[in-house]
């Protein structure tokens, strides 16, 4: 390895051409003769007041500032987002080793599991699967007793990482169809890490005697695992949207809290913009954010 | 059948047949192997080298024949799969490290799982085998920080720690560059010395001369020659070894 080296020169940028700028000024024009047919048209009253409202508003007793509704709704699908990207990766990891695994009716199972929820639109598979955990499994783990019945610090460990106590039956059912329904993408891409692995990796170990079981577990997945991570994160920052689905079984999520209070203010307009923005800001952030994090992971050490 | 043959030689393989689809990769092999012989295969591309002594340790399965190490029959057995391949180390040609191990921990992977020895035991024999390849010093660093040669060498020793009383090579040198062979080489002279069993699949024809007590020459799936290496390179028996032998000594 040589050491004293000068850095490459800086990369040179593309200058801006008369095409571009042309093109930035068509879509400037088309923004604003929409915007202008908007107040023309609609002679729409714009006032953003209420619903910014239901953002910070001050404590009417004391004063004091206090999040509102919608920043509710959002932490809810944060926290919606967060448990059930953990509890998919899990089924994804087991279905998606089903997937590769040399026993034919695992592989029938994962296949099967991965097609029914790839085929059907999620609102029907979260109305059916929802009606089922619902009145069969809810009950049967007795958690809304549990939670009823828990200390007040339980209460309040499960206040805060999970939702407010008297609604943890309704956020646990949300968590399960999302994690249910973002699983078999998950197997998908855990089964495309897994296959990503080079063949010779199995011999390698396989030469040695090591049995199936042990492959998977010290060499193939090590590896998959490290290819899997960025397409995760990124699963997570579609689960942030598609928890909007859960506001129909009545998780009081962020679309949830947008219903309310358009519904409240009579608001329509100005409070789907003021949802609409608070995704995109939660997802850009995110998305920016785990674009950073896979620059700078180590590269394969191949 | 399992007692006809096997426990005379440390690898025997009889009338062994290999098919991918309707193409025949192995026709009726024999070929027996003495404890602490050692074997040179060589022959065209696509003769069925690689996939005969894939056999061996069950990387490709055989379709017709049947294979013995060190007198156990090769069967559909998970264990008994399991078991033969603790017996017979393997030596690819791109080597197959484990890229997100250390060079210890590629060597003790195998003896922790299946040797039971514990890891300070594994660690021991694992810098054993590192000093007999000479790269100890390069114990901690993780194979892509090697040379190819060093890497090679990395997985000569890690087949080592099974402590294996049969070595496959298939074609160890021939992703490596030129400078980096003769230290690979060195080293599989001196495990021939100590009296390993191996077979060999090498165009390394230097090397054959040096260690091999025969010679099998392979062409389209079949054994077409066995002779030891003197009379092999001088005196070939058919056209299709002097052919061979014509194309790879002329350069
Ligand atoms: N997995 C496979 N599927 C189909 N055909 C295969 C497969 N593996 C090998 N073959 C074929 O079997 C024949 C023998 O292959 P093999 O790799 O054993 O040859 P080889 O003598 O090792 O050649 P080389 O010197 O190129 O390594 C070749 O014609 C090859 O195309
Ligand atoms: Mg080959």
């Amino acid at each position: 390895m040589t050491v004293d080296r000068s850095p490459p020169p800086a990369e040179r940028r593309r200058p801006i051409q008369k095409l571009d700028v042309g093109v930035i000024t068509l879509v400037i024009l088309l923004f604003a003769y929409v915007v202008y047919r908007v107040d023309y048209v609609l002679v729409y009253d714009w006032d953003w007041e209420p619903v910014l409202n239901f953002i910070v508003t001050t404590d009417p007793e004391t004063g004091s500032w206090m999040v509102n509704l919608l920043v509710e709704g959002l932490m809810m699908t944060l926290r919606l987002a967060f448990w059930g990207t953990i509890v998919a990766a899990v089924i994804g990891l087991l279905m998606g080793l089903c997937r590769v695994s040399g026993d034919l009716f695992l592989r029938m199972m994962s296949r099967l599991y991965v097609e029914l929820i790839r085929n059907t639109p999620p609102l029907v598979f979260i109305f059916v699967f929802y009606f089922f955990i619902s009145s069969q499994i809810m009950p049967l783990l007795g958690v809304e007793e549990f939670a009823r019945e828990a200390s007040p610090t339980t209460q309040k460990v499960i206040g805060l990482f999970f939702s407010p106590i008297g609604l943890f039956g309704n956020f646990l059912a949300g968590v399960i169809c999302l994690a249910m329904f973002e699983g078999a993408y998950i197997t998908e891409i855990v089964r495309a890490g897994i296959q990503s692995i080079d063949k010779g990796q199995w011999e390698g170990a396989r030469a040695i005697g090591l049995s199936r079981f042990n492959v998977m577990r010290d060499v193939i997945l090590p590896q998959a695992i490290r290819k899997i991570l960025p397409p995760l994160a990124g699963q997570f920052i579609t689960l942030v949207k598609d928890s909007a689905i859960v506001a129909l079984i009545s998780v009081q999520e962020l679309t949830f809290s947008g219903i309310e209070v358009a519904a409240t203010t009579t608001r329509v307009f100005e409070t789907w913009i003021v949802v609409g923005a608070m995704y995109f800001v939660v997802c850009y952030v995110f998305a920016v954010l785990f674009r950073r994090w896979e620059t700078s992971m180590p590269q394969d050490r191949r | 059948m399992s007692e006809s043959g096997g426990d005379r030689y440390m690898l025997e393989m009889q009338g062994v047949g290999k098919w991918f689809g309707n193409f025949c990769a192995l026709y009726d092999i024999d070929l027996q192997v003495r404890s602490g012989e050692k074997v040179v295969v060589c022959g065209p591309s696509g003769s069925g080298k690689s996939t005969m002594i894939r056999c061996v340790n069950r990387l490709e399965e055989h379709q017709a024949g049947h294979i013995f190490v060190d007198g156990t029959e090769l069967t559909d057995d998970t264990k008994n799969i399991e078991l033969i391949r603790r017996e017979v180390g393997m030596v690819f040609q791109h080597f197959n490290l484990f890229p997100h191990l250390s060079v210890r921990r590629n060597l003790t992977l195998g003896p922790i799982r299946n040797l039971n020895l514990s890891k300070n035991e594994a660690d021991e024999r694992a810098m054993q085998y590192l000093e007999r390849v000479r790269i100890a010093e390069q114990a901690d660093k993780f194979p892509s920080q090697l040379s190819g040669g060093q890497q090679q060498r990395v997985a000569i020793a890690r087949a080592l720690c099974m402590q294996p009383k049969l070595m496959l090579f298939d074609e160890p040198t021939s992703a490596l560059d030129p400078e980096m062979i003769s230290g690979v080489l060195e080293v599989m002279v001196e495990l021939a010395q100590d009296g390993m069993t191996m077979v060999c699949v090498t165009h390394e024809m230097g090397f054959a001369r040096q260690v091999a007590d025969r010679m099998v020459f392979m062409d389209s799936g079949e054994i077409v020659e066995v002779a030891p290496p003197d009379r092999f390179f001088s005196d070939p028996e058919t056209e299709r070894t002097k052919l061979f032998l014509s194309q790879i000594l002329s350069h």
